[in-house]
């Protein structure tokens, strides 16, 4: 190889290279490479976002988010990430206990299992629930007789948004409890504390950085679920749109302004996880780094 | 308390880990497990604490079968190999955690237990260092609060997990002498496990000698040490020379040579006499010695070690000198075991 030299040639005041170093033209070229990508993906259709929804000052914007419509949909976008998230957060805790800290048969399906959501694209996320609940299927008769509506109302997109966030809590917590291994467990047994006494002074306070973060992650997407929400919504203005479905609906109405003020919050949610994350990640590192590792 | 373990069987997945282990633990004692690894010496510990049940066989705790009780009912104390402290709570939330989490009926009041685990820092000379967290405490501070932590339940059989397992070794030799304090001021009845021979023989009343899920003799640390009675434990224990022999009317034969050692009462036949580097004497002789070059002499603290090339039988003795004792390479060496033991294959 001709590049391996520990040696440069672009001066004498460049002394020996360490091994794993690149010749400076490289390095920089790499990282004007990395930036101008983030520049055009992200940067710029982020600042895009909010100078549309700014187009017409600041009045217009919030007049388009006071609209009935428009406020129903963040409204049951809040709702479903309220009830979403709290299950899966339980959920998860519970899936990754079980399989972090006991052994069992069929443990290796049930993590695979834990990764189908993420496997599957969200739009057959979506048919799965209409072909188990709409009026063709086995449910459907049953429901409809006792007048219990799941589909194209907000138990369907509860439904929805909960299959498609369920991994995010327990992916995060199963190999950070696996690191942290059964002994602290074992240690509180043996003093005495009963399982749930275990749990909630010794495993929990273990695990919550790694928690909060996988909540947070959930909550995103939670709010920020299309393709299976979409499918389950059935589109009904005021009633079982959220604030994404809501974003199509005024972009393909020619409403930009509107489009792109909901599509603001949206983003702003984005933002604000990322300096959550962040913050998460600089102040608790050495705790979540396990999980970060698959 | 007295801990009975009556013909244990443990199986991992059809694999015996355990196989019919008897062992009699007496009220007060400190006793080692002592075996290489997967010798099933942790298996046996944590059988006794009830983290893992038995596939057969009883565990009494006195005269009461504990095998149906549960690690909780059992009320015993563990110390984890890597002490499992909770890394959340303060080295005094620590000690205190089995006493606050009884229920209201059995739970001392707060100032008790507060009382109860500044006396037992001190004792594990920790005090002044009950604020903090155990990240901030080096690995020997740390071993100490999971012992304190464990003897705050007032146990009745505290178990150790290769307690020194993960401590450098000038610390190690320190916390052993502690560790012996501590047992004899408190008189806990205690089982440790170790692989460091020398922990088990320094430190505990008895020693028990396990290998492949048996148990291969219990001993005082003298009695293992001086009269082995496997070729395993002869091997595990200390240094120790083999060499093919045959018995041939009291006398031992290595070839056609006369060793010089009576084995009056011994079968005629083949056999592997051992013996231990420091136990022979030296000869001037030609007859009736064990004769070999000189291959290496290593200098060892007190002592010189000097391997030697025994021709006759084909195989090398290692045997241990006075320093002042010079010896060259190739130079002849003669000398005879002054206490030894046959094995039979």
């Amino acid at each position: 190889m001709a590049h391996d030299a520990t040696t440069t040639g672009t001066g004498n005041t460049e002394l020996v290279r360490v091994a794993t170093s690149e010749s400076r033209f490289a390095r920089y070229g790499l990282i004007g490479i990395a930036l101008c990508f983030v520049a055009l993906f992200l940067v710029l259709p982020l600042a895009a976002v909010f100078t549309e929804a700014m187009r017409n000052g600041p009045g217009e914007f919030f007049t388009v988010l006071s609209d009935p419509e428009t406020f129903a949909a963040i409204e049951l976008t809040l709702l479903v990430a309220v009830i979403a998230v709290p299950l899966n957060l339980v959920f998860g805790v519970a899936a990754a206990w079980a399989i972090a800290k006991f052994e069992f048969k069929g443990k290796a399906f049930l993590t695979t299992l834990i990764d189908l959501p993420f496997s599957v694209s969200p739009v057959i996320s979506g048919l799965v629930f209409v072909l188990l609940f709409g009026s063709h299927s086995l449910l459907g008769p049953w429901l409809q007789s006792h007048g219990i509506q799941i589909l194209f109302a907000v138990p369907g997109i509860v439904l929805a948004t909960v299959f498609v966030t369920f991994p995010f809590v327990a992916r995060e917590l199963i190999p950070l409890m696996q690191e942290q291994g059964t002994s602290d467990e074992e240690a509180a047994l043996s003093l005495g504390a009963s399982g749930w006494q275990t749990f909630w002074y010794v495993t929990l306070p273990n695990i919550k950085w790694g928690l909060l973060y996988g909540v947070l992650l959930c909550n995103a997407r939670a709010m920020g679920e299309f393709g299976a929400v979409s499918v389950v919504s059935g589109h009904i203005r005021g009633l079982t749109n959220t604030m994404p479905l809501q974003v199509e609906i005024l972009y393909n109405e020619y409403n930009f302004v509107a489009a792109f003020a909901v599509a603001t919050l949206l983003a702003l949610l984005a933002l604000l996880t990322l300096v959550l994350k962040s913050l998460l990640e600089m102040k608790y590192s050495a705790q979540i780094a396990a999980s970060r590792r698959h | 308390m007295e801990v009975r373990v009556q013909n244990i069987r443990k199986e991992f997945s059809r694999f015996p880990a355990l196989n019919d282990v008897s062992l009699d633990i007496r009220s007060g004692e400190l006793i080692a497990l002592l075996g290489p690894s997967g010798s099933g010496k942790t298996t046996l510990l944590r059988l006794i604490a009830g983290l893992e049940s038995p596939t057969e066989g009883t565990v009494y705790f006195g005269n009461e079968d504990a095998s149906r009780k549960t690690v909780q009912q059992r009320n015993i104390g563990f110390v984890f190999q890597h002490y499992a402290l909770f890394r959340h709570m303060t080295v005094l939330d620590n000690v205190s955690f089995g006493l606050t989490i009884r229920p209201a009926g059995r739970r001392p009041s707060k100032d008790e237990i507060r009382k109860r685990a500044l006396e037992l820092l001190d004792l594990v000379q920790l005090s002044g260092l009950e604020k903090r967290y155990p990240a901030q405490l080096s690995g020997g501070q740390r071993q100490r609060v999971a012992l304190a932590r464990a003897m705050a339940v007032e146990p009745n059989v505290l178990l150790l997990d290769e307690p020194f397992g993960a401590l450098d070794a000038q610390v190690r030799k320190e916390l052993r002498r502690w560790l012996r304090e501590i047992h004899d001021r408190t008189g806990h009845t205690t089982v440790f496990v170790t692989h460091d021979q020398d922990e088990a023989l320094e430190l505990a009343d008895r020693v028990v000698v396990m290998s492949k899920g048996k148990i291969e003799q219990i001993g005082t640390p003298d009695e293992i040490y001086d009269t082995p009675n496997s070729p395993f434990v002869f091997g595990f224990i200390g240094e120790s020379n083999i060499l093919r022999v045959r018995v041939e009317n009291g006398q031992l034969w290595i070839k056609e040579h006369s060793i010089g050692v009576s084995a009056l009462g011994e079968a005629d036949g083949p056999a592997q006499l051992y013996f231990r580097p420091h136990d022979i004497e030296l000869l001037d002789g030609n007859g009736g010695c064990i004769a070999g070059l000189v291959a290496m002499t290593r200098r060892v603290a007190g002592t010189r070690h000097v391997e030697l090339d025994i021709g006759a039988a084909n195989s090398k003795v290692e045997i241990e000198l006075p320093p002042e004792k010079v010896t060259s390479d190739h130079s002849r060496i003669a000398f005879r075991p002054t206490r030894w033991k046959l094995f039979r294959d």
